[in-house]
């Protein structure tokens, strides 16, 4: 079968059928959960800031959840209704928003500390949206224009994607550059089959040496992308008496009251009234 | 789910609409009150980026009138808590929001803006 990016516009490939399988898949879910460790490696935030991110391309909060664990405020965006009403029921914490990347943001300049997306990018080389839209060099361009003063200088944005051929990558990386930004590609065991993986890592700013590109994963074993993430972070996030500051990963009474809020909210479903359903309604006025 | 930390950051994005398109004008809203964690330390790192004035009125025109016109220097607990609650508590779940520029209006639906332009709004 060919890529899903060559068979249907996106909002349509994710119908509520393919929505709810690609999520329910735990191979899946696996898949997605280390690439999004993998990137909030590469994004090399500041540990003892708690940071304000945006999930370009969300879809139905498989990475959203990391982030949520992780601690960080977040918002996401995608094209697929189907997608983030399966988001909105698995009450994830980031606000979601409707919306087609390559018609670009209206985010304030220097808004985000940091993005992230995790198979996405590939969607906008190819299959159209069913809306009217424009060339896909035209959607990078108002893509990565607006995404690059949406942040914040210094920071940068972390794309895993799926390109078809370097002449894709060509065209991401010029487009990017134009836009503004530094950096280029990283690949992970570029010599396993399986293991192979391509990251776009974006850098805004950075003169003064505060931005370095990072290095692509090499080697025999493929590593825990979880654990290596989540050492370094605890490695540098210890103050002066070696306690972790504002890490909330490890803090059990941290988990246990988000868990009691989730409990509050209740799961009980209210009527299927429209497409996004799923959240209790208690309006105050 | 819109809290008004987002509509703080967001400006309109329809084709040459650059100018007075922020911030986007609410109506016609169900809102919702939901508890989340308080991390004062994310606040101190958000205050920078926030448009103070934006926030007061949109908080207000929602009924909550706890911030100060005039954004303090002072960043004791109290204001902190405030501030907590209109950022990241308030979630607007149903309603429009409306460019004070170019007058496009972005419906929200179930706690979801739909930010879609027409063939002609797109930049
Ligand atoms: C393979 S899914 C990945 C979802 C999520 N990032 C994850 O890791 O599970 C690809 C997502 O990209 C979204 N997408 C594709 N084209 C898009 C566009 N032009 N604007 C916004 N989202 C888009 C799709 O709707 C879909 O949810
Ligand atoms: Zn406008």
């Amino acid at each position: 079968m060919s890529r899903p990016e060559l068979q249907a516009p996106p909002e349509i490939y994710y119908g509520d059928v393919e929505a709810k399988k690609y999520t329910k898949n735990t191979r899946n879910q696996q898949i997605q959960a280390d690439m999004t460790y993998r990137a909030l490696e590469l994004l090399n935030l500041p540990p003892d800031e708690p940071a304000l991110l945006l999930d370009i391309g969300c879809g139905s909060g498989l990475s959203g959840e990391i982030l949520d664990e992780e601690g960080y405020i977040w918002t996401g965006v995608d094209i697929a209704p189907s997608m983030l009403e399966v988001a909105l029921e698995r009450e994830v914490e980031g606000d979601l928003f409707l919306q087609d990347i390559g018609q670009g943001f209206g985010f304030r300049p220097g808004s985000f500390d940091g993005a992230i997306s995790i198979s996405v990018l590939q969607w906008l080389l190819n299959a159209e949206t069913s809306h009217p839209t424009s060339s896909p060099p035209h959607r990078l361009n108002r893509f990565f224009t607006t995404l690059h003063s949406a942040l914040k200088n210094p920071s940068r944005a972390v794309f895993q994607f799926y390109p078809s051929s370097d002449d894709q990558i060509q065209l991401i990386t010029s487009i990017a550059q134009k836009a503004g930004f530094g950096g280029g590609i990283i690949v992970d065991y570029p010599n396993s089959n399986k293991a192979r993986k391509v990251f776009l890592c974006l850098l805004v700013g950075g003169g003064g040496g505060q931005q370095q590109m990072p290095k692509g994963l090499d080697g025999e074993e493929v590593e825990d992308s979880r654990a290596r993430f989540e050492t370094r972070r605890e490695r540098t996030g210890k103050d002066k008496n070696g306690k972790r500051k504002n890490m909330k990963v490890i803090d059990r009474d941290w988990i246990l009251k988000k868990k009691e809020l989730y409990r509050k909210r209740g799961k009980e479903s209210v009527p299927r009234d429209s497409k996004f359903t799923g959240r209790k309604r208690r309006p105050v006025f | 789910m819109v809290r008004l930390i987002t509509h703080n950051l967001l400006a309109c994005h329809a084709k040459g609409c650059t100018s007075n398109n922020f911030p986007l004008a609410f109506s016609n809203v169900q809102i919702e009150i939901r508890e989340a964690e308080f991390n004062p330390e994310f606040l101190k790192n958000f205050i920078p980026k926030v448009e103070w004035n934006a926030l007061v009125d949109t908080a207000r025109q929602l009924g909550d009138t706890s911030l100060p016109l005039e954004q303090p220097e002072m960043l004791d607990e109290e204001f902190l808590k405030s501030l907590h609650h209109v950022l990241l508590e308030i979630h607007v779940e149903e309603g429009v929001m409306t460019c004070p520029n170019c007058k496009h209006e972005y419906p929200i639906s179930n706690g979801i803006p739909n930010m879609l332009l027409a063939e002609h709004e797109i930049g």
